[in-house]
């Protein structure tokens, strides 16, 4: 009986064991040399379904095409790639190539953890992909990075609720400027609907983005000693909004402590007639608007100009690659075109493809792709990505602060002294 | 006699009920949340239960992501480490509870201590000494690592239930001629059953649902872990996809449900009534 249950014994922990070598065998995946193919690990962020099927079918064609060099699909996610990737880098086990996005890649290069594509890049690439786009992974002389997808802002509106108000829609060829915005908004709130709701949860991105609309850039000398400043021009968006809130009461003070997502509910409830919001929201209202509700995308808010600041999501290579060409001909591949097409359309985002925003797909006004595609000419470099300690500054101070400001907790004053004294205390000691 | 008054008999029951109500919430929410559509999870007013019964999430959570996978390769690592951590801290929890010594009272200290370092402070040492060992990427590095992890707790939880057995069990079975590791294999271990369990259950419930570790030190998606793939859901701007996610965690809770259920039995005490005389 007690040999027995020794043989049963070794026998559990012999299969337990072997259990817990599966893998071990599949780290490593270099080769290359000897008529092996080179394999290559290529980390993606996508997560709708969509995407993540165009992110598939695009790198399965590849390995089709390519048996000489073969790719292997890693799946990461948006909310811990940076500790991930900061962790693979330091290990020396970072993927060959991986998805994330401009502003992150500043500090890689400074730490040496990217590779420079500018010896790599072919014309064709360079030339298809718009200038603006280029801007937010070039940094000095070296492309840290080959942007492909982007988001801007526009205006989601309940056409039902604007029709019945008599209000005649703005097209793309002349858009609300934010005076128009607020006018409609005041005129759309009634007894139990506002006329617009902003979600100002964490606004500190958006903010700095549609500042661009009226020349406001939030620090000087970006890419050097960067400093904070709240002249005039930062001050209109955060002024105007504060004013629908508190003087017009034209924006629902829910949007406060609201994501986009979180305004869909009292959106579809017709509790807010409009709702300003990435155009990735598209995919949300396509989703969830119950049947019979008719939404329309309305064109970007117009201020000085149409120019909003835009960060993009990238593909990069690690330095550590022993492939560097075949790892940037796999994002050639992987960002001609036709696939920034379905990767664009996948996420329901910007393509940075010249190319690939002519195709019909995402023209399509039914879902509002001709007003989204529309606003690539006006995306422009957020300036705040070349600063060194934005994150903090935006974490610790300006979210913060914007998120009083709108809760007419402090006065513009007030912000204006968090943002600039505060916050080039932060600065500063990323600049020693 | 002590009898309840029948105010206070219904005041304990309706107390119990509410700590029921309490308890059961969470996971009737992930019920129903699992089985709404989209337009549904969309309304202003949330329904309890869903009008249009739905088992699309269902189907989509199954089809995107590998979930059964997911969740053999969790009870695997899970199990392990539950087995490990338990077979480990026995013996030292009993002598720690037993020897007074400065090395058992050091011991005790350094337990404590461990306790204090956060995941993010251990991680990149951890990650680059699993790397050079060619631990990186395996199960049996990451059941190291759980193990690691939850055996101080476990350690300190064991050793307080040995500390309630009386001694003169033992001295009764010395008398007998057990020696040392008889004592503990057949007089100590069954006493400690509760104890056992419920560092069992700790440390099989802490692996289950690990995070950051699992995202650090596995990367081929054939040995990822649930909380790896349920992440998954969860998008830009922390946007998440509710349906699929609900339905995705509810079948992630079942085998963790079953483990409670056939284990929670064993966590009742009364082992030792009438054991000693006193």
């Amino acid at each position: 009986m007690r040999s027995m249950r020794i043989v049963a014994l070794a026998a559990a922990t012999g299969l337990v064991l072997a259990a817990c070598g599966g893998g071990d065998d599949e780290t490593g995946g270099d080769g290359g040399s000897g008529g092996e193919p080179v394999e290559l690990t290529f980390q993606t962020l996508a997560w709708q379904t969509a995407a993540v099927e165009a992110n598939e079918a695009i790198v399965d064609a590849w390995n089709e095409a390519n048996p000489d060099i073969q790719v292997e699909l890693l799946q990461g996610d948006w909310n811990n790639v940076h500790d991930q990737l900061m962790t693979s880098f330091e290990g020396g086990t970072a993927p060959d190539v991986f998805h994330y996005e401009s502003t992150v890649l500043q500090d890689f290069g400074d730490r040496g953890n990217v590779l420079d594509l500018s010896e790599y890049l072919s014309d064709e690439i360079r030339d298809d992909i718009r200038e603006g786009a280029w801007d937010t992974a070039t940094f000095g002389d070296a492309v840290y990075g080959v942007p492909f997808l982007q988001e801007s802002q526009v205006v989601f509106a309940n056409r039902t609720l604007l029709e019945a108000a008599g209000v005649t829609l703005p097209t793309v060829d002349d858009p609300w400027t934010w005076d128009e915005f607020a006018d409609v908004a005041a005129q759309l709130t009634t007894e139990g609907q506002f006329g617009a709701v902003i979600p100002l949860n964490a606004p500190a991105n958006r903010i700095l983005n549609l500042a661009r609309n009226f020349g406001g850039d939030y620090f000087t000398d970006p890419a050097g000693e960067a400093q904070a400043v709240f002249d005039a021009a930062e001050q209109e968006v955060p002024r105007r909004i504060h004013e629908m809130l508190y003087t017009d009461r034209s924006a629902s003070p829910d949007g406060i402590g609201m994501s986009s997502a979180d305004a869909l509910p009292g959106f579809f409830a017709g509790q807010y007639a409009m709702l300003p919001g990435a155009i990735w929201l598209r995919q949300q209202l396509v989703e969830q608007a119950p049947d019979g509700f008719d939404w329309v995308t309305l064109p970007a808010l117009e201020g000085d100009s149409s120019a909003q600041g835009a960060v993009s999501q990238t593909l990069s290579v690690s330095a550590s690659t022993e492939h560097p060409e075949e790892a940037v001909q796999f994002i050639e591949f992987f960002l001609n075109a036709e696939n920034q097409v379905q990767l664009a359309a996948g996420d329901w985002l910007l393509p940075t493809s010249q190319e690939a925003a002519q195709s019909p797909e995402l023209n399509d006004p039914a879902t509002g792709w001709d007003v989204a595609t529309a606003t690539a000419d006006d995306l422009e470099m957020a300036p705040f990505q070349q600063v060194k300690g934005f994150e903090e500054w935006k974490s610790r101070i300006a979210n913060p602060a914007f998120q009083e400001y709108f809760s007419d907790q402090i006065s513009l004053e007030e912000l204006g002294t968090k943002l600039v004294d505060e916050g080039n205390a932060v600065l500063e000691r990323y600049q020693r | 006699m002590n009898r309840s008054t029948p105010v206070g008999t219904t005041l304990k029951y309706v107390a119990l009920a509410a700590y029921l109500v309490f308890l059961a919430f969470p996971l009737f929410w992930l019920i129903s949340t699992s089985l709404k559509t989209p337009q549904e999870l969309a309304l202003i007013d949330p329904t309890w239960i869903p009008n249009d019964i739905t088992f699309d999430n269902f189907r989509a959570a199954f089809d995107e992501q590998p979930i059964v996978r997911s969740m053999l390769n969790t009870l695997l690592v899970a199990g392990v480490s539950c087995v490990v951590t338990v077979v480990l801290s026995i013996p030292a929890a009993y002598v720690m509870a037993r020897y007074r010594s400065v090395l058992s009272r050091m011991t005790l200290v350094w337990v404590l201590l461990s306790q204090i370092f956060p995941f993010i402070l251990v991680i990149i040492p951890l990650f680059l000494l699993l790397r050079d060992l060619g631990l990186y990427d395996t199960y049996l590095g990451l059941i190291a690592v759980y193990v690691v992890w939850s055996m101080p707790f476990a350690l300190w939880m064991l050793r307080s239930y040995v500390e309630t057995i009386p001694i003169e069990l033992e001295e009764a079975a010395a008398m007998d001629g057990a020696t040392k590791v008889r004592t503990l294999r057949s007089v100590i271990a069954p006493l400690l059953a509760p104890g056992v369990v419920a560092a069992g259950l700790f440390a099989f419930v802490s692996a289950w649902n690990e995070f950051l570790f699992a995202l650090v030190l596995i990367r081929d998606p054939e040995l990822q872990t649930l909380s790896l793939t349920l992440v998954k859901f969860i998008g830009a701007e922390g946007v998440a996809r509710l349906g699929p996610l609900a339905a995705a965690s509810l079948v992630a809770t079942i085998p963790s449900l079953i483990f409670f259920a056939v284990m929670q039995r064993r966590l009742t005490g009364g082992l030792l009534g009438g054991a000693v005389k006193s």
